[in-house]
């Protein structure tokens, strides 16, 4: 026996199982209740209020486990003064936001962006639907709506006594014509939102009814296991399907686009080792010749000065500085590839006909998804849609649509059949966008009075820009490779050199790169915050003392250095055997902050006894979810201090798991103590920021401890582990 | 036809018997809820129950599993009531993807059986699944609170 469950107004998915009588209810996050919701009046485009007085807040961005799904109904339900109790959430669709003139904005959800891109807009809606409801009532009563007030989701007017709720008035609001303006609360009188909430989507996580794109079943589907080229811009030759003519399940082998073969299956796991039997030939093409060691002299190269670059940031003249200073310090830094490896494997699911085209699948850009389904269906737009389901992870990799085409096009292959794209660990691991890799030569001058006169940093190495959307890039000059090193703009750099000159000799290796959670701010922070410390020490003076004489015109940057100081006991001296190191930085229009305290073991075993973090994002729309983004922030960006490093070998990736790719433990992990000092006035991320805290706050209390400064990653190369 | 005993029922599977337990558990039983993170026995996603030791069901066979008791964390509640290490994942908000969670949970649930008041060395030793979102602390709080529960 199967339960078919209705997604929107069209779709289904199976819900149940019919072995050996298990009865196995699957819940649909949000498909359940839109399904319901179709019947429930729209008050507006983000708001719903079904006749039981539940609310439906739509959300456009995706949840990733980053808390955005739960804060933006915050910010809605805020404005709407509904009654948080009776709040669920849905996913509109990138089909049904384009047949609506993209009422719901932007879908993409990187860059910390959720919330401090849509804030505006999604408040206004909350205030303009909660508007519409007064509205309606107050038609109803004969009332001024100046009269009457909404709190909780009931609706009251105090002159008369009468009183009504939202789910009353809903069919009334949803025909009114939306007021052109209204005014949105002071942060300060917030009551829903700037609360720490707990959030909305947690019951099913732990119970394993959530449903991820990996756990998506439809009637009559099929399993399709891949393989593409394990050379970068490889082509798929041939196969000799014959040899795997006997497997059991198998349906199908497919071409995939130029590159890739693909195995479809009764099941996953059939599909899966028959794929893994199955003889291929590849074109491996010119990046066979690639290894990671000579791609690591090419970067090296670009430090020289003589070579072409481009200008990020200058103040001053640096050369000339640098040139008259009787106190030079030089450093080189570097940065390697790394893979997201979000829990989930990458997958998606597509069904296709002649007519139409539809796929379900987690994605971090529900749009992107959608144009990737109309490119490979061939499919008018209208006639292709994208349900979004729960995200085993992003952290930037999903904000790629290539596992949606591939999906599209094996599905095209099998025209009214479903079929679910699973990668293995292994494709996951190997066809990723990975990391950018990076070297940073830093030159430091002080004058003669020991003052630090100029500070030069050239950065080589690859564009992310340069690949993904190369339009970006204007006269060899992509932006996002000085992230918090700029004059301007989200992610400034925090101190006042008197010369300054920052630059970048573009050097793209054939490894897809792509957004990594944090992307640039990563390198830029260890390559700074490191070599501001390697500074202060050959001036003489305490790091932190150093860093706040050059942040005078930096206050924001300035308040969150000095948080995690004080909290931290910086001026005091570590416990026994206990050794200190800060760094500070900006990101994502946020400022962050941290102190870490480890012990280092003879045998170069690291404990991280405690971690301090402060970030002043501006607006805290969920402090406690904001404390839970900053102490994971730690986890991913300790990982790729400490073990994260994917490299070449005659044009194949070397780590294909966890086994080679590992990644924090518990045990490794302190208790993170976290500041969140929202100063008002502007609106930061929180996913990312604090990433690029970790490993230089890390590095640096490791020089503390031992008098070495490791300047490349991970630390496993030079063979320092966790305790 | 192979007979697998799970969460308490007693059910056929038309599968192989060196398909891995998770494949038959995801596949052909449809308890999803235990999950595919790395194959391997490295990530600890796909932890089940095996006669009450926390297993990776990635790295077992069907055939291993044959005439043993085995509990996903479908079959973690009982009788309608949240097992305690569910109740606390709530009651402190752990999960954030919550990919990992469902394996989290069940090694959790195993180690309380085995030791109801873990210490912090207890725990770091038991509890080695991985989680990229980075909910280790609210695991711990969460572990501490439960073995109070």
């Amino acid at each position: 026996m199967t339960t078919e469950i209705h997604i929107g107004r069209r779709g289904f998915l199976i819900g149940g199982a019919a072995i050996g009588g298990l009865s196995l209810g699957l819940h649909i996050p949000y498909g359940a209740e839109a399904a319901e919701a179709a019947a429930a009046p729209e008050v507006n485009a983000w708001v719903l209020v079904k006749p039981d007085d539940t609310v439906v807040i739509r959300i456009a961005r995706s949840e990733m486990g980053q808390g955005t799904l739960t804060g933006l109904a915050q910010l809605v339900a805020e404005e709407l003064d509904c009654d948080w109790s009776r709040v669920t959430t849905e996913y509109p669709t990138p089909g049904q936001s384009a047949a609506r003139g993209r009422v719901w904005g932007d879908f993409s959800t990187g860059g910390s962006r959720g919330i401090r891109d849509s804030h505006d807009y999604v408040r206004k809606g909350g205030a303009i639907a909660r508007q519409m409801l007064i509205q309606a009532a107050a038609n109803e009563w004969k009332a001024p709506a100046s009269e009457c007030r909404a709190e909780n989701g009931v609706i009251t007017h105090a002159a008369s006594g009468r009183s009504t709720s939202y789910g009353k008035v809903a069919e009334a609001a949803a025909k009114l014509t939306p007021p052109a303006n209204v005014a949105l609360k002071d942060p300060r009188d917030w009551k829903i939102a700037g609360k720490g909430l707990k959030r909305l989507d947690t019951a099913d996580k732990t119970t394993g009814k959530m449903l991820y794109g990996v756990d998506v079943r439809l009637p009559g589907m099929l399993n399709a296991a891949i393989k593409a080229c394990p050379v970068f811009g490889g082509k798929l030759a041939s196969y000799d399907e014959s040899k795997i003519a006997n497997f059991k399940g198998v349906k199908k082998v497919v071409r995939v686009g130029d590159n890739a073969v693909a195995v479809i299956a009764d099941t996953w796991w059939r599909a899966k080792i028959a794929l893994d039997a199955l003889p291929i030939v590849w074109n491996e093409g010119p990046n066979a010749q690639s290894n990671s060691p000579d791609t690591a002299k090419w970067l090296a190269d670009g430090l020289h000065n003589s070579e072409p670059a481009v200008t990020g940031n200058r103040n001053g003249d640096a050369y000339a500085a640098i040139a008259r200073s009787p106190k030079i310090i030089e450093a080189v830094y570097g940065y390697p590839h790394q893979n997201h490896a979000a829990m989930e494997p990458l997958n998606a699911t597509a069904l296709y006909t002649p007519e139409k085209c539809e796929v379900w699948t987690g994605t971090q850009n529900g749009e992107a998804a959608l144009e990737a389904v109309v490119a490979a269906s061939g499919l008018p737009r209208e006639n292709c849609d994208v349900r979004k389901v729960m995200l085993g992870g992003g952290f930037g990799r999903r904000g790629f649509a290539d596992y949606v085409t591939q999906a599209v096009l094996i599905a095209k292959q099998l025209p009214g059949t479903p079929v679910k794209l699973l990668w293995s660990r292994e494709e996951d691991m190997t066809q990723g966008k990975y990391h950018p890799v990076t070297q940073c030569k830093l030159t430091g001058a002080f004058d003669a009075d020991n003052k630090l006169a100029a500070l030069h940093m050239r950065i080589s190495g690859q564009s992310i820009f340069s690949t993904v959307r190369p339009q970006m890039v204007k006269n060899g000059l992509d932006p996002a490779v000085f992230q918090g090193l700029a004059a301007t703009g989200d992610a400034r750099i925090g101190y006042d050199f008197p010369n300054l000159l920052v630059e970048h000799s573009m050097r793209n290796p054939p490894v897809p790169p792509g957004w990594w959670r944090g992307v640039n701010i990563n390198q830029n922070a260890i390559y700074l915050e490191c070599f501001m410390d390697e500074l202060a020490h050959a001036s003489g003076e305490d790091p932190v003392a150093f860093r706040r004489k050059l942040m005078a015109n930096h206050p924001k940057h300035l308040a969150v250095l000095n948080a995690v100081a004080e909290r931290a006991g910086w001026d005091k001296p570590a416990p026994e055997g206990l050794h200190r190191g800060a760094a500070v930085f900006m990101g994502y229009g946020s400022y962050v902050a941290a102190v870490a305290e480890i012990s280092v073991a003879p045998d170069d075993k690291i404990k991280i006894r405690r971690i301090v973090a402060a970030t002043d994002p501006g607006y805290a729309v969920n402090p406690a979810q904001i404390e839970r983004q900053i102490a994971g922030s730690f986890v991913y960006g300790l990982s790729a201090l400490f073990h994260g490093e994917i490299t070449l070998k005659n044009g194949r990736v070397e780590q294909e798991n966890f086994d080679s790719y590992d990644s924090m433990r518990l045990k490794d992990m302190p208790k993170v103590e976290c500041i969140v000092m929202p100063s008002g006035g502007f609106w930061g991320g929180v996913g990312e920021p604090t990433i690029c805290v970790a490993a230089p706050a890390v590095l640096n209390a490791y020089f503390a401890a031992t008098g070495k400064r490791i300047r490349a990653l991970p630390l496993r190369d030079a063979n320092i582990s966790f305790a | 036809m192979t007979v697998l005993f799970v969460n308490g029922k007693t059910i056929e599977a038309d599968v192989e018997p060196d398909t891995p337990l998770l494949w038959a558990l995801r596949e052909n039983l449809g308890l999803t809820g235990t999950k595919y993170g790395c194959g391997v026995g490295q990530c600890g996603a796909c932890t089940v129950h095996i006669d009450g030791q926390p297993t990776r069901s990635c790295s077992v066979t069907v055939a291993d599993a044959v005439g043993k008791k085995i509990r996903t964390i479908e079959g973690l509640a009982e009788n309608g009531v949240l097992h305690r290490v569910q109740q606390a994942w709530i009651d402190f908000d752990v999960p954030q993807c919550g990919y990992c969670q469902s394996g989290m949970i069940m090694a959790v649930a195993a180690l309380l059986k085995e030791t109801p008041q873990p210490t912090d060395k207890e725990i770091d030793a038991a509890i080695t699944n991985i989680c990229r979102c980075g909910t280790f602390q609210q695991v711990r709080e969460a572990i501490h609170a439960a073995s109070k529960a």
